[in-house]
């Protein structure tokens, strides 16, 4: 099952402090949403809005065409998995499982089939008549997933579930939330400040800053073409240099780029992967200051000659670096250039 | 040197203490009508007298019910108050929190005289029901603050998630708060059914006809020492030591891990 969610006008206040400040958000149905931005940004609240835990201070939230503004969490179709994963200790993982399912009327018989066909879809079935205490937290967070999906949620909400991972667990539950979000089609709302998480999953992230959505799109879309600086500073280290417009084009400290200019104030963005010894923005001569080999690229801070203040990093194959200290004209690609003034 | 000091301090430290019901269980055996030296004995004449006394055997059945019935109230009072402090901001719940533990500090004889006056004025005669609201007013507090503290972020989240999943809220409390608070709940209950069990000054006031075993030895006491008193009280100790060893076994037991 699966809903489109429509969040109108949101605004949400814990006494003095607005957590959220009028948000809109569409969500469509059968989509992997991402709200990522750092801690106190306002994505956990506006994930217990959904989830019916908080109430709005202003503001709607509908699913489909159905008001939820005020819908209690236990008559939402919404389920959560929440970070700590708040298994029930004193149940085997068939009774977890199949809790949600119990308070829906469902009996014993019924209930249990279905949560076998979760514990194995997670790969657990072998573990059913155990007790969480028994589990390693990446199969209690399997548990806390399948717990989640048994009802067949409407929506599936995910608060940082996979923060007390380490890596490789991560990446690995990373594919299989995917897998299955694709295969059951249910709508999924992932909270997290991990950007390469939320690239990982999401057909659409929206990145949150101080309780306002900053920018909205695919992952290539906002890590190659962010709405602003903070949303392209988020998703990665980038290169940012002042620019503003002149009658040769783009005035910078490099001096002029053969870019189009912008009305005003501007800053151009360069990932370090797009920084190099060839592309298609000439950025005049640098020397290679410093390098560190990063397993997958070699990471290399250039300065300028015509700007000598400024270090651009680059990232540069692993094939081999230049000697350090020697001068190399430097080229940008995918550069992108937003109306806005960096604060250094 | 030190060990031998430590061994005859503890000792007299056990000594002190288990020396008045070790010669209260010793005297009971006692085969002579007076519970003195010397102890004339072994003989168990008292206790078969204790089991055929149609009052005390009576008195001990209401001590059971009064008991049983007192704890349980008190525990689920207790545990409905303290899920609400632990759980809900409320307005004045320092105050709230301060009133209901409040009874632990004031005498069981102060209670037992408002409590007297009160029925008095609604008209409850003294009586097992008497005494045993007079055991939940004593009992609730102990029930709330064993209940209060060991209400933690671990069953808050475990009861979001089971409202997330559904539940109503009858329901998180029935199936998740409660079996989660199983061991505090079982030692709250316990305790309270001691408590309730030995409690002589309120069911002294508040009971008339059908009174508790604590009134009824009182009132053997009246009539003089003897052996027979001594194997009552063996009994109450044996009831309330088995209590004590089943709480010791199965509650206080670390958990395994």
């Amino acid at each position: 099952m699966t809903t489109a969610i429509s969040v109108q006008n949101l605004q949400h206040r814990f006494g003095e402090f607005t957590a959220l400040h009028q948000i809109d958000l569409d969500i469509a149905a059968g989509e992997f949403i991402v709200l990522l931005g750092p801690s106190g940004c306002g994505k956990t609240t506006l994930l217990s809005i959904l989830g019916g835990f908080l109430t709005p201070t202003s503001g709607r939230v509908l699913f489909g065409e159905r008001d939820m503004t005020q819908v209690s969490p236990k008559d939402r179709p919404t389920t959560t998995m929440f970070q700590d994963y708040a298994l029930f200790p004193h149940m085997t993982l068939t009774q977890n499982v199949g809790f949600g399912l119990r308070m829906r009327g469902q009996n014993h018989a019924t209930r249990n089939a279905k949560a076998l066909e979760m514990l194995d879809m997670v790969g657990l079935a072998a573990k059913a008549t155990t007790r969480p205490h028994e589990l390693s937290g990446g199969q209690r967070q399997r548990v806390a997933l399948a717990r989640a999906l048994a009802v067949e949620p409407e929506v599936l909400l995910l608060d940082e579930p996979l923060g007390a991972l380490d890596l490789k667990l991560r990446r690995q539950m990373q594919d299989e939330l995917k897998a299955i979000q694709r295969r059951l089609g249910t709508t999924f709302v992932h909270v997290t400040h991990d950007q390469e998480e939320a690239m990982a999953v999401a057909d659409r992230i929206v990145v949150m800053n101080q309780g306002r959505i900053e920018d909205i799109g695919a992952p290539q879309d906002i890590y190659l073409r962010p709405a602003s600086l903070f949303s392209a500073q988020f998703m990665g280290e980038i290169n940012l240099i002042p620019a503003s417009p002149s009658a040769q084009g783009l005035q910078t400290p490099l001096g002029p780029l053969a870019v189009p200019a912008p009305a005003g104030e501007a800053t151009l963005c360069i990932r370090p992967e797009n920084l190099g010894l060839a592309g298609q923005i000439a950025l005049g001569e640098a020397r290679l200051t410093d390098v560190a080999f990063f397993g997958t690229h070699y990471r290399c801070h250039f300065t300028p000659t015509a700007a000598p203040d400024l270090s651009l990093i680059a990232h540069l194959p692993q094939a081999g670096h230049p000697p350090i200290g020697s001068l190399h004209p430097l080229f940008a690609s995918h550069a992108s250039l937003l109306p806005e003034k960096a604060t250094p | 040197m030190g060990r031998i000091l430590t061994w005859a301090y503890m000792a007299l430290i056990y000594g002190f203490i288990f020396l008045p019901v070790g010669v209260l269980v010793l005297f009971s055996f006692q085969d002579s009508r007076l519970p003195v030296p010397p102890f004339t004995g072994p003989s168990l004449r008292w206790y078969a007298q204790v089991l055929g006394d149609r009052d005390l055997m009576a008195a001990l059945g209401n001590s059971l019910l009064v008991a049983l019935i007192s704890s349980a109230v008190a525990l689920l009072l207790g545990f409905l108050a303290a899920h609400a402090l632990a759980r809900y901001r409320l307005p004045g719940s320092v105050l709230i929190r301060g009133l209901l533990i409040a009874p632990m500090t004031v005498s069981y004889l102060i209670i037992a005289l408002g409590l007297m006056t009160v029925f008095n004025q609604i008209g409850l005669r003294p009586s097992l029901l008497a005494t045993g609201i007079g055991h939940v007013v004593i009992n609730l507090p102990l029930c709330f603050a064993i209940l209060y503290a060991a209400m933690g972020d671990q069953q808050k989240n475990a009861e979001r998630a089971a409202r997330d999943l559904g539940a109503s809220e009858a329901r998180v409390l029935w199936h998740i708060s409660a079996p989660m608070l199983m061991a505090p709940m079982a030692a709250a209950f316990f305790l309270s059914v001691t408590f309730s069990w030995d409690e002589f000054i309120i069911a002294f006031l508040l009971t008339r006809f059908d009174v508790t075993l604590p009134v009824e030895i009182w009132s053997m006491l009246r009539s003089g020492l003897s052996p027979k008193t001594n194997a009552i009280g063996s009994l109450v100790f044996l009831v309330s030591i088995s209590v004590l060893i089943l709480l010791e076994l199965t509650i206080f037991r670390k958990p395994r891990q």
